[in-house]
């Protein structure tokens, strides 16, 4: 590497080629970390790729993977799009790695779509997102929209008896589809238009004034409100915050929230937010050994007694066990293989039960809701039965609805269409 | 023949260098994209696909920080908003690109992109017609940011705005953009922006050569721009430009419409930083309204400043030098980049005002002044 | 009746053992069997046991369903015992609920939490309500009998008839015969009686008898009822309107008082010494992070943490200023542009600086008791306290800065310098210093307003940059190097951007605005109110 690099600054500077001098292969299985480590996104998205050299760290004491220790590779495509992409093709072209762990927003998994379908690469994403895709090249193990949005609708709607609803987003895609998935949902559960209200807001918006007071006014009408909230990130505290002062209660009108979890609410006072709610798949305070353990392992790793575990935390854990075994079941990192030999597999979920990989590369996990607790943390009050298996494709979209993802013989596509039988699009 | 004369004669008087710098141009650019396509991969000298995009993003780059040099450097309008320019010459060649896929979206829809579909629009905006044709979009990619900046080059030289004001104008403009393009109504795809395009003017934009032919053509109008900026800097205009920096109210009383020569420099530098968004979206994949961010256009500034501001090539060097400081820099350390680039700022500012070009300059004048003060004191005693 | 009297007194003994120790009454102990099958039951059986609970323990229930509803109720793993653990300051004590006296302390291994979720919370709010009716004072009765509005059946409507009898508060008299009136108003078989109940309900701005009025104007059997509703609500929903656009005025004012407590420092260095000061949003955050620091020194004085936290603020971000004017900018001097650079640079190395010293995450920061809640004029007009306390403070700050800059020397020096630097120079005035002490000024004033800022919304790396751009536009709206025109910048920025929300949208409100502002300055370059005389050109 350091040599690779040396030259190319060397070829920078005099304008001559890079010396692509092939590697000398160490005999490492190697994986890629593509996290953002600075800029806005490094909040978030630096605890996963902790994540992932802790299990990188824990699967080597455990001999590696067939025979040969796993390296990690890390880049940091600092919060730019388009450096997403042009570190993809470095982890794929220059530094030849088998897998990539990474991705937060929707907006680089994008960036980089392109590139892992050009160049044949594997990634796992674990961040609950919006659905609608489902790529050879990539496996989603965070929540699709039906494994987070739904059963919390589902749980207001018959535990609560909400009849009113407010979809607050920040405007970008995973809100608005999201919201369109559930306004299609709860009009087709019986919900009229002028009881669903729909609001959208910028990133990092901070004057809540007038849209928590719309909210109070929408509430105060009689029938049971509550608010379902994809707002992202900073604007949260301001948000809750003004709920809170306007004496906004989450008795009168719980908000429940996809992009809140236990990282978030360490930065907020929680005193106001009791009893607002959380929907994931995963909670640091469930009650489980292998849960406990986790947590142990992650603040020896961390080496901090008070850091936090959190949803992609888990989704991560999950995919890179499902990678470990796939690559032991095909006995090769080789791209191909081991993407047909991910599908099926099993691991236990922190939470209890076990997590599958489906066939349109979406897992089948459990969903629980939480109540905001006055130390930070969630308590579980309701929760799936049995798992709920992530649609790439939402029922609820006419564009989509008529869409099947399986990439197994003989459909092996990951947007065929049922009703014309025919795979759009995509060349594969 | 006579240009080229010209040119060589032109190429010779300070601050330009427009020969040599052509010279290492073409060079460059012709060894990287033959050790690209003609060397096998396993040979030592092969330019890997990577390293060429790598190379057209630069460029591409390079031509943004000389379009702020053109105005900043010559007439003194430090513009803080450049990227508006960049990020609306990007989403014209965007949705060309965009309109290319067809029905090979995941939808499959013929006539929309995947978020409209996405987002249940039903027919195509108006503003999207006419991008499938490539010479359209072209055009569109050119004339919206040409005229944007007409408009408000007009109204803000005709009312005087200056300096520091203009600046902020210029980051209010820019924010205001990113502001709109992230809404989804705007029709541009809002956060994701315009991605995962397909080809360009029917060439796979995948293919190896593909790749190198747009980093070619972006290293041919850098030349192009860079020889063109040379003529127009060079020429009676470029005096009177130079002299508004100097004084812009003594141009005014001789008689010149200084707001006038403003505006049309004004345009000219956001039709350069427009051509540069169009060849930097295919090269990277991606247009989204981030790169409307007035962050982005601030760094601009500092590339120029640290190449030398008022020296073209004084751009383009520091254009390369700060982004590939930036991709050596965030590999090792990410943490500390913003230390450095903060650092970059203020140290430039402090002790560079030339820029790294100007160092030399800058240093032979200090020992010149280091002997003539001996040579006082000689007198002296 | 007599139970009602008997409320009465409970009460008085319970507000006066309360402050005397923290020892509750004891329990009738036919209660316990009650109590054990609330720890075993799961959330969504807990709802008969506690109906049953409140049916044979009543009043004394009262401390705890208190201590159920803000989850300090546990119970011991081995016995089962019923126990609320306090905490004040720092300082946790164990009740046992069936004795009421204290016990040891126990280890947090010994005993579990009795869960309670929302619906839980509701229920247990109505029924401390209805415990409440017979309470000593008159304001937790108010409240208690508009918290049963919303639900009103038989049972309610019993206890509340009760009480309305020995009723002496005239507010608390009328808000029970409101609730006695809007009951009758959707149970009563006369259509002359539901009119006359709502003649009695004319003019109420209570939600709930609005929903109610509303229901009967578009369902009522009877054709007058419904004309009778209408009418009503029309006049109403007048008075609705009107309070509606109040409360938009008033959030309008306080965006703009956040506007300008971020700008006004800004103003001054602006102002005097033309300097764009890009790292200014930057001593913002230093205020608010010193905020933070504050209160972790001081973690048991919360209430007190603002007053410590604003002089520190000021010396911290107004001590950071002065080194930066000493260290960059005073080197920089007539190089306007440069400056802006240069002082992006630092802007940038403070971020980062943050980031490693306090973590990328955003950090906590307490509101004070009497800084969270509303003050209440009426049902549909609350102005929230944090924001109301925000909006004085930013008037009082820009006062004592006019009067800094009205009365004292420096002030005179400042304007001197700001009016003609080469002649106040030529005058014997140290320009040099009193730049060092106006951008300290400005900046320290910047410290302030993150503290204010800490109070609304993230502490976090990036707070200062989500108000740079605003602050630059209030400024030079203003007029650059005029106080009051950053006032008045702030504050019509502010309603013009509330007003514009509720028809365009957040996005659509502050695009429109900035194309307002960027319109504006090219007609009127030196901002609403120019400064006067030939220095400003």
């Amino acid at each position: 590497m350091k040599i690779k690099s040396l030259a190319a600054g060397v070829a920078m500077a005099v304008g001559a080629s890079t010396l692509s001098f092939s590697v000398l292969a160490a005999d490492t299985i190697k994986v890629g970390v593509l996290h953002s480590l600075s800029g806005t996104m490094a909040i978030s998205e630096t605890t996963l790729k902790d994540t992932v050299l802790m299990m990188i760290e824990e699967q080597n004491k455990k001999g590696g993977l067939l025979g040969k220790q796993l390296e990690p590779v890390v880049v940091d495509p600092a919060s730019n799009w388009p450096l997403f992409a042009e570190k993809t093709r470095e982890l794929l072209t220059q530094e030849e790695v088998d897998v990539i762990f990474g991705c937060w927003t929707s907006v680089s998994r994008k960036s980089v779509l392109p590139v892992l379908e050009e160049l044949n690469g594997l990634m796992f994403y674990p961040v609950q997102y919006e659905g609608e895709e489902s790529s050879k090249n990539v496996f989603y193990t965070g929540a699709a929209p039906n494994q987070q949005a739904i059963p919390a609708v589902d749980y207001l709607m018959n535990e609560l008896e909400v009849e009113r609803w407010v979809l607050a987003g920040t405007d970008y895609v995973y809100p608005r589809t999201t919201n369109k998935i559930l306004e299609a949902y709860l009009k087709d559960k019986g919900v009229a238009a002028e009881d669903i209200m729909i609001n959208y807001t910028p990133f990092g918006h901070s004057d809540w004034q007038s849209i928590v007071s719309d909210i109070k006014k929408f509430g105060g009408e009689g029938k049971k409100t509550a608010v379902v909230s994809t707002i992202n990130g900073d604007a949260n505290v301001p948000f809750y915050k003004e709920l809170g002062n306007q004496g906004v209660s989450s008795e009168d009108i719980p908000v429940v929230a996809f992009s809140v979890g236990e990282e978030e609410l360490s930065g907020i006072d929680t005193g106001p937010l009791v009893g607002h709610m959380a929907a994931w798949n995963y909670f640091q305070s469930v009650d489980t050994d292998l849960n406990s353990e986790f947590i142990q392992k992650w603040h020896a790793f961390t080496g901090d007694e008070n850091r936090v575990t959190n949803d992609p935390m888990e989704a991560t854990y999950i995919g890179f066990n499902m990678w470990a075994q796939a690559v032991t079941d095909a006995g090769t990192t080789d791209v191909d293989e081991v993407e047909q030999a991910m599908i099926g597999q099993e691991v236990p979920n922190l939470t209890g039960g076990t997590a599958v990989m489906n066939k349109n590369h979406h897992l089948s996990k459990p969903v629980l809701i939480g109540e905001i607790q006055d130390d930070g943390q969630f308590e579980v009050v309701w929760e799936t039965d049995g798992v709920v298996a992530g649609d790439a494709w939402s029922d609820f979209l006419p564009g989509s609805k008529d869409l099947l993802a399986d990439w197994t013989a003989p459909v092996k596509c990951g947007n065929y269409n049922v009703e014309t039988k025919s795979c759009g699009g995509q060349a594969n | 023949m006579n240009w080229l004369t010209q040119l060589f004669a032109a190429g010779r008087t300070p601050g330009h260098r427009v020969l040599p710098f052509v010279t290492v141009l073409f060079l460059v650019t012709t060894l990287a994209s033959m050790a690209n396509l003609m060397l096998p991969e396993s040979s030592p000298l092969h330019v890997s696909t990577y390293t060429i995009t790598l190379l057209g993003k630069y460029l591409s780059y390079a031509m943004l920080a000389l379009a702020v040099d053109v105005i900043w450097g010559y007439c003194g309008i430090l513009s803080l908003g450049h990227g508006a320019f960049f990020a609306l010459g990007g989403y014209g060649m965007g949705m060309y690109l965009m309109r290319q896929i067809g029905d090979r979206g995941v939808y499959g829809n013929p006539d929309l992109p995947d978020f409209m579909v996405f987002l249940n629009w039903d027919s195509l905006p108006w503003y999207w017609m006419g991008m499938d044709q490539f010479w359209f979009a072209m055009l569109m990619a050119l004339a919206v940011p040409g005229l944007l900046a007409f408009v408000f080059g007009w109204l803000a030289f005709r009312s005087r705005v200056t300096g520091v004001y203009l600046s902020i104008m210029t980051q209010a403009l820019t924010y205001a953009l990113m502001l709109a393009f992230f809404r989804n109504e705007m029709g541009f795809g809002g956060n994701n922006g315009l991605t995962d395009f397909k080809d360009i003017l029917g060439f796979d934009l995948q293919s190896d050569t593909t790749r190198v032919a747009l980093f070619a053509t972006t290293a041919l109008m850098l030349g192009v721009v860079y020889i063109l900026s040379h003529l127009i800097l060079k020429s009676r205009m470029g005096k009177l430009i130079v002299a508004i920096r100097d004084g812009e109210a003594r141009a005014r009383f001789l008689g010149y419409r200084t707001d006038l020569y403003k505006v049309w420099l004004f345009v000219f530098s956001a039709l350069i930083a427009a051509m540069a968004g169009a060849l930097y979206v295919p090269q990277v994949g991606i247009i989204n309204p981030g790169e409307f961010s007035p962050l982005n256009s601030i760094e601009v500034v500092v590339w120029v400043a640290v190449g030398g501001r008022g020296t073209l090539y004084g751009a383009v060097i520091g254009a390369l030098l700060v982004n590939y400081a930036k991709t050596r820099f965030t590999a090792i350390m990410p943490e500390g980049w913003l230390f450095a680039l903060g650092a970059l700022f203020v140290l430039v500012t402090l002790y560079l005002p030339k820029g790294l070009v100007g160092l030399s300059g800058q240093l032979a004048a200090s020992r010149e002044r280091k002997a003539g003060k001996a040579a006082q004191q000689e007198a002296h005693s | 009746m007599k139970r009602l009297l008997a409320i009465c007194c409970y009460c008085l003994g319970l507000m006066l053992s309360l402050s005397a120790t923290a020892a509750e009454k004891p329990l009738p102990s036919e209660l316990e069997p009650l109590l054990q099958e609330l720890t075993e039951s799961s959330l969504s059986k807990a709802i008969p046991v506690l109906d049953a609970l409140e049916a044979e323990g009543g009043e004394a229930l009262q401390p705890l369903f208190s201590y159920m509803l803000e989850g300090d109720l546990y119970y011991i793993k081995s016995s089962r015992q019923v126990i609320a653990v306090s905490e004040e300051a720092g300082q946790e004590t164990f009740i046992d609920m069936l004795s009421g006296s204290e016990i040891e302390p126990l280890s947090s291994r010994d005993i579990k939490k009795i869960r309670v979720n929302n619906r839980l919370r509701g229920h247990l709010r109505d029924a401390i309500a209805r415990l409440q009716l017979g309470s000593e004072s008159a304001a937790v009765r108010e409240s208690a009998v508009r918290s049963l509005l919303s639900d009103l059946d038989e049972n309610t409507l019993a206890s509340i008839r009760e009480a309305r009898l020995n009723e002496s508060a005239g507010n608390v008299k009328d808000v029970m015969d409101m609730a006695l009136a809007l009951y009758r108003l959707e149970s009563a078989a006369e259509a002359s009686d539901r009119i006359e109940a709502i003649a009695q309900l004319e003019g109420s701005l209570e939600g709930d008898v609005r929903n109610a009025l509303n229901r009967i104007a578009d369902n009522d059997p009877s054709p007058q009822v419904q004309q009778a509703a209408q009418k009503a609500l029309v006049g109403i929903e007048q008075k609705v309107e009107f309070y509606a656009f109040i409360d938009q005025l008033f959030f309008g004012l306080s965006l703009g008082s956040v506007l300008l407590l971020a700008a006004i420092g800004l103003a001054i260095t602006f102002g005097v010494m033309g300097v764009i000061n890009m790292a200014h949003g930057e001593m913002i955050m230093l205020g608010a992070y010193t905020t933070y620091v504050v209160q972790l020194l001081m973690p048991n004085h919360i209430e007190y943490s603002l007053w410590v936290a604003i002089p520190a603020a000021f010396v911290v971000s107004g001590m950071a200023g002065v080194l930066l004017e000493r260290l960059v900018i005073r080197h920089l001097h007539g190089r306007p542009l440069e400056t802006l650079l240069a002082t992006f640079g630092v802007s940038l190395v403070l971020q980062q600086l943050v980031r490693t010293v306090f973590s990328p995450l955003n950090r906590q920061v307490a509101s004070p008791e009497w800084m969270s809640g509303a003050w209440e004029i009426n049902p549909v007009l609350s102005l929230t306290l944090n924001r109301l306390y925000i909006l004085a403070f930013a008037l009082l700050v820009f006062f004592a800065l006019m009067l800094l800059l009205k009365k004292s020397s420096l002030g005179l020096n400042v304007r001197a310098v700001s009016q003609n630097r080469d002649m106040a120079k030529s005058m014997g005035i140290p320009t040099g210093r009193v730049d060092a002490l106006t951008f300290g000024l400005g900046s320290g004033i910047a410290g302030i307003a993150g503290v204010a800022l800490s109070q609304l919304t993230n502490v976090g790396p990036n707070l200062g940059q989500s108000y740079i751009i605003d602050s630059f536009m209030v400024v030079v709206f203003g007029g650059v190097g005029n106080l009051w025109g950053t006032l008045v910048a702030a504050f019509s920025l502010g309603i013009a951007n509330k007003f514009l929300e509720p028809v365009t949208g957040a996005v659509l409100a502050s695009i429109l605005v900035l194309v307002f502002i960027i319109l504006f300055i090219q007609k009127r370059p030196k901002g609403l109110f120019p400064q006067k005389g030939r220095a400003a050109e």
